[in-house]
């Protein structure tokens, strides 16, 4: 059976998919528990092929029993394994949360919301696991289908922002679909591992050019880069808040892996870094990212709005740190991918709780936050204080890996980007925390009660915040065991 | 905006028409495209499956899981219609609508609570002007039939000519969804029910999935349908042209049964009345 | 002469997806109502499938499927039948598209019970007054 966990990942979640949705039409409150326990038994094989890769090396798997370049396969290796592990820890630490929430205002429909929230998780898995081109076009679609529906469900904008959200995803995809052709047309082959063979050889190719130059532009549309960023924050802030943690947490990041995992293995290094000379011009461009990202956070007025806009900053910070294209900015792009996951997640929890007793996320509301609701507001500080970079969370090791990068290639232009946003987070979170310690109000006049979230929405923000430290504390063995072999030796 | 459309559109055009420069011609039996993976599918998709249509072979055996994420994707926009728009609440009307079969009289009825929605002689409508067309409800019922029967006929025969299980599926749904909008979706809605359609698109789905988890549990890899030889009493090839067969006859039952859940949310906006 | 005639035949094919690539574009971009963009991004789609349908095709070749009577006395000649890899992956991607116009389609009529029309415009302007009369609110 142990050969077999590379699959497990994914079929798990697929399988207790269509029980869940089987199950909303005859017993609807088995539905949570089983999301769950699907979730917990992913996460458990995930964990184990965690293992195995940190034994054996890289695993392959075979799909239909096909060798990969006629059939389909499964590459676990050092980069998605530990990637893999945080998605099913996004993925059951949502569900834990969002229970409550989602009884409470999504009654009769709960199968088919949990049914679609582990479609998500598949989609996203299979996307990690796979090494086939069109597989992750397919996986991609699932996620973005489940995505929009997830999305859709929310306050009364919610349906527009998903249908913005539905024309940008799908312009997106279509063009990474479009790029696969022209890759498919100059090699003849879909599966990752045999592209990379052929590339070499065809470097002077327009085609390879414009197929690199396709896939990146629907990989930037879906991941929200700044000028094709209009669909990402109404779509983050107008769902409901069940779903805007794990959309949110999750869809940036795994888009970034397929940037990295289509540079690193099937473009290689050596051409697009080299022959397409793009590099600078990449590291530019995340600059300007940065610093629109952080004066547009700075002007909004409700919370889920200004999050939405620190992870389009978060997502110059990767795909910046990645294209300065030296060993050190891989390294800090890569396990930025991870911390930042769990960094959006933590904040997003803080503020689903928030939303679910407060009914509403604008900073008026914050007056008072610590008396009423110390371990959410207490969550809320440590994950900002992480994605600010302050030194015991996992945010600052991550930063300083960009940083140290950015200042070894010589790029000052990021590195005073990285700094100055690092600064309007400061002012970001500290206008918030200022707001719930120091109100105008008398506090004696009007006490304010204690009124906390739900004790499972509070457990996992716990969690979180533990492995937020914990994330920061074992960096260096994340780096020396997984990130070092998963970046090849020609990157110095 | 439309400035802005046109110069987009003209850019990007020049820049996709210059990228087309290097491509192989069209129709050239030598491009990489049609010497390097498909050779191998045409010379040896019958050795290995007894498929006679490569295109079968390809999508059920070859790239099976694609093709099982595939179904997926229409079940999670089945889920995603009726997430969006399945409305559960019930409108208190002051009355309601009924049609006297016979005489095609409208009648409108007040505290009309406690009356059956339908009788033998009464037909429970929505609106004031429902037409009634003898013709049309005779022709599509004629009709019907033969399209489900060319529906079974395109999942069968998916081995040796154009089709499969999505066409088939779609075929399907598609007589079924001639029925509801010549009749009225009241009167579809109790020969499938919502929770039937459901049901179908799941198992139709389970039975890709499960068909995969019997390989598992047969000690191969996901999917690798050779393994089933032990059950189905024949050689590995012909077990995976007879794995086939299954795995063509769950997908066309989830097309079918998403298409008709999917016309049931989207006509009726979710509320499950009348319908179109 | 011949020559560009020759390129013009080798190409023309494909010019004709990437102008219908650009006309859905423009129809996303450019076009107010919800639904003209939808369909926008239909044409979108089908051009990508008409664009892996042209790789594929082989001259003088016919469909890919084998028959049953010479597959013993003849060997199988791989020019003879066209690549049927591009077909099955659009088989998959006809799929999703089909689901994703179901999606979007659900989200319009949604839309349209919430603010009563399809033009986008109108709707931006409704969130817009909205959006004001709630900061007004919370001013107070």
């Amino acid at each position: 059976m142990s050969e077999h966990y590379p699959v497990l990942i994914v079929i798990i979640p697929f399988i207790f998919a269509l029980i869940v949705a089987f199950a909303g039409f005859i017993k609807p409150r088995l539905c949570c528990f089983l999301t769950i326990s699907a979730l917990i038994l992913s996460l458990y094989s995930s964990i184990i092929l965690l293992f195995q890769v940190f034994k054996t090396g890289c695993i392959e798997y075979r799909l239909s029993g096909w060798s990969p370049p006629w059939g389909i396969c499964y590459n676990i290796d050092y980069l998605n394994s530990i990637i893999i592990v945080v998605v099913m820890i996004v993925g059951l630490m949502c569900a834990i949360s969002s229970q409550k929430a989602v009884n409470r205002d999504l009654d009769q429909k709960k199968g088919a919301f949990y049914a679609l929230f582990l479609l998500f998780i598949t989609g996203l898995t299979g996307i990690l696991a796979t090494g086939d081109l069109f597989n992750l076009y397919v996986l991609l679609e699932i996620t973005s289908i489940s995505g929009y529906a997830l999305i859709g469900t929310g306050n009364n904008k919610a349906a527009f922002a998903s249908l913005k959200y539905l024309f940008m995803g799908t312009i997106g995809a279509s063009f990474y679909l479009l790029g696969i052709g022209y890759l498919y047309i100059s090699t003849g082959s879909l599966n990752m591992a045999d592209i990379a063979a052929i590339i070499p050889e065809l470097q002077q190719s327009k085609t390879i050019m414009f197929a690199f130059i396709f896939c990146m532009t629907g990989l930037f549309i879906k991941m929200g880069m700044f000028p094709m960023h209009g669909w990402l924050p109404n779509a983050y802030s107008d769902s409901h808040s069940a779903t805007s943690t794990l959309v949110a947490s999750l869809t940036t990041k795994v888009m970034l892996y397929v940037m990295i995992r289509l540079i690193l293995n099937v473009f290689l290094p050596d051409y697009s870094f080299s022959k397409l000379n793009i590099d600078n011009i990449m590291v530019w461009f995340a600059t300007v990212v940065i610093i629109c990202g952080s004066f547009l956070a700075l002007s909004q007025k409700n919370l889920k709005y200004m999050l939405s806009y620190i992870i389009i900053t978060e997502v110059g910070y990767i795909a910046g740190g990645f294209w300065l294209g030296n060993r050190l900015g891989m390294t800090g792009a890569i396990l930025h991918i991870l911390n930042d996951a769990l960094m959006t997640m933590c904040l997003f929890l803080s503020s689903a709780n928030f939303i679910y007793v407060l009914k509403n996320d604008s900073f008026k509301n914050f007056k008072d936050i610590f008396l009423k609701m110390p371990f959410s507001a207490a969550g809320f500080v440590i994950g900002g204080a992480s994605i600010i970079g302050v030194p015991p969370t996992c945010g600052f090791f991550s930063k300083w890996y960009l940083l140290s990068a950015a200042q070894e290639a010589g790029h000052y232009e990021f590195f005073s980007a990285l700094i100055f946003s690092s600064l309007i987070c400061c002012i970001l979170f500290f206008r918030i925390i200022e707001q719930g310690f120091f109100s105008e109000d008398d506090h004696e006049n009007n006490v304010t009660k204690f009124n906390e979230a739900p004790v499972s929405m509070i457990i996992p923000l716990g969690i979180t915040v533990l492995l937020l430290i914990a994330a920061g504390i074992y960096s260096g063995d994340i780096i020396t065991n997984f990130i070092d072999h998963a970046i090849p030796d020609i990157i110095t | 905006m439309k400035i802005i459309g046109i110069i987009t559109i003209l850019l990007s055009g020049s820049i996709m028409i210059y990228s087309t420069l290097d491509f192989p011609e069209w129709g050239d039996p030598l491009s990489p495209a049609n010497t390097h993976l498909s050779v191998y599918y045409i010379e040896n998709s019958m050795p290995d499956t007894s498929v006679p249509n490569i295109v079968t072979a390809i999508l059920a055996d070859y790239r099976s899981y694609d093709t099982m994420f595939e179904t997926t994707v229409i079940f999670a926009a089945g889920l995603a219609c009726f997430l969006l728009l399945r409305n559960f609440r019930k409108k208190k009307k002051e009355y309601s609508l009924y049609r006297h079969i016979p005489t095609g009289v409208t009648l409108k009825i007040k505290n009309s609570a406690d009356l059956a929605d339908d009788t033998k002689l009464f037909q429970r409508i929505d609106s004031t002007w429902v037409p009634f067309d003898l013709v049309t409800r005779t022709a599509s019922g004629l009709i019907v039939p033969f399209i489900q029967i060319f529906a079974l006929y395109v999942i069968a025969h998916g081995h040796h000519s154009p089709g499969g299980g999505f066409q088939g599926g779609v075929i399907f749904g598609a007589a079924f969804i001639l029925f509801a909008i010549s009749y009225s979706l009241r009167e579809s809605l109790k020969i499938i029910s919502e929770k039937t359609a459901v049901i179908l698109s799941c198992v139709g789905v389970m039975i890709y999935a499960g068909t995969g988890l019997l390989c598992l549990l047969f000690g191969s890899n996901f999917l690798n349908y050779g393994s089933l030889a032990q059950i189905l009493f024949t050689d590995p090839v012909s077990a995976r042209s007879l794995a086939i067969l299954f795995v063509e006859i769950g997908v066309g039952l989830a097309v079918a049964g998403v298409m008709i859940w999917l016309y049931y949310n989207i006509s009726s906006s979710g509320k499950y009345n009348q319908g179109l | 002469m011949d020559n560009y005639l020759f390129f013009i035949v080798s190409k023309f094919n494909y010019w004709g997806v990437m102008i219908l690539i650009m006309i859905g574009i423009y129809a996303i971009i450019s076009k107010q109502n919800l639904i003209k963009k939808i369909i926008g991004m239909n044409i979108f789609q089908t051009a990508i499938i008409l664009f892996y349908i042209s790789i594929g095709s082989k001259k003088n070749a016919s469909i890919p499927i084998l028959h049953h009577l010479n597959e013993h006395t003849q060997k199988i000649n791989p020019d003879d039948f066209v690549n049927p890899l591009p077909h099955v992956l659009m088989l998959t991607a006809i799929v999703v598209s089909v689901a994703t116009l179901g999606v979007a389609l659900s989200l319009a009529i949604k839309i349209y019970q919430q603010f009563g029309t399809l033009e986008e415009n109108i709707i931006n302007n409704k969130i817009a007054a909205d959006n004001n009369r709630q900061s007004v609110i919370d001013r107070l």
